[in-house]
């Protein structure tokens, strides 16, 4: 997935009502008029929301049914967490040898920030 | 490891463009602080093992800077900015500038937060320009990708001396 595409992704997500959306196609195909239900919005309005939906690919609707049911594209979804989890753990493994400096370093609260502030009147100017 | 694992966290916001990293430690403010402002202590852990990093200059107090480069073989990755705002044990705000995307920048807060136990919680915001900013960097996370992203970058930029 493209980087562009996993930011329309997160603009869908960036309205509550479209995030309440999603939240409900993942217990399974819902119509329209069930997803307008809840809403005190028109059923066009959340037809639009639909829209911005599909076009980042997070949801479909399928063309031969006469109701059409909207359908969670779960892929795609997946897809953006594993980008964000890959994320995670590179930030896990530096913090992990974070872990590992710390461990080497003696306890010494009363410890200074470690670089003078040259011509500062800092407090905490040392050495 | 120890007995205890403090996962990191991590979440994307989704109304602004904002990275926030969380992670737990077994160590005090003051000492987690320091791995933060050490420039010898910083570069046991800032860069990815599989790199070697060089801190060009690390002046960490309120209006310094810094420069770090990553090297594998002939290929320089440079990062740089100003630090903003350094108060001993809580927190620092800095720029964060890769040098192969000039105009992009990132405003970092790490916050240190004392936990019971002597501990301390991280975390660090990062706020970049825009929502395909972030999502570049969070894709980034594919690691291979990037460096041949880097390395292509590399590429195009000999090409136009």
């Amino acid at each position: 997935m493209p980087a562009d595409a996993l930011s329309r992704v997160f603009a869908a997500l960036s309205d509550p009502i479209r995030r309440d959306m999603v939240a409900r196609l993942t217990d399974g195909d819902a119509t329209v008029n069930d997803l307008a239900e809840p809403y005190d919005v028109t059923v066009q309005a959340v037809s639009k929301h639909l829209k911005v939906l599909e076009d980042a690919g997070l949801v479909s609707r399928s063309r031969d049914a006469q109701r059409r049911p909207v359908h969670l594209e779960a892929e795609v979804f997946d897809l953006m967490t594993k980008w964000i989890e890959r994320y995670r753990r590179q930030a896990e493994e530096r913090y992990r040898r974070l872990d590992e400096v710390l461990r080497s370093v003696p306890d010494d609260d009363q410890q200074q920030p470690a670089r003078p502030a040259a011509n500062t009147p800092r407090k905490d100017t040392t050495s | 490891m120890t007995t205890m694992t403090h996962e990191t966290e991590i979440s994307a916001d989704a109304k602004v463009p904002v990275i926030r990293i969380t992670r737990e430690f077994d160590a005090s403010p003051a000492k987690v602080f320091r791995a933060h402002t050490d420039p010898e202590l910083v570069a046991q852990w800032l860069g990815p093992r599989d790199l070697e990093m060089t801190i060009d200059y690390f002046d960490c107090r309120t209006g310094g800077a810094y420069r770090y480069v990553h090297r594998r073989g002939e290929d320089e990755f440079g990062f740089y900015g100003s630090f903003h705002e350094v108060r001993p044990n809580e927190v620092i705000v800095q720029t964060f500038t890769f040098e192969g995307v000039p105009d992009g920048v990132a405003l970092e807060r790490a916050q240190f937060e004392a936990l019971k136990g002597g501990r301390t919680r991280l975390t660090v915001t990062s706020l970049v320009g825009s929502f395909e900013e972030r999502a570049a960097i969070l894709a980034s996370g594919m690691d291979h990708g990037v460096r041949e992203g880097y390395e292509k970058l590399d590429e195009l930029l000999r090409k136009d001396r």
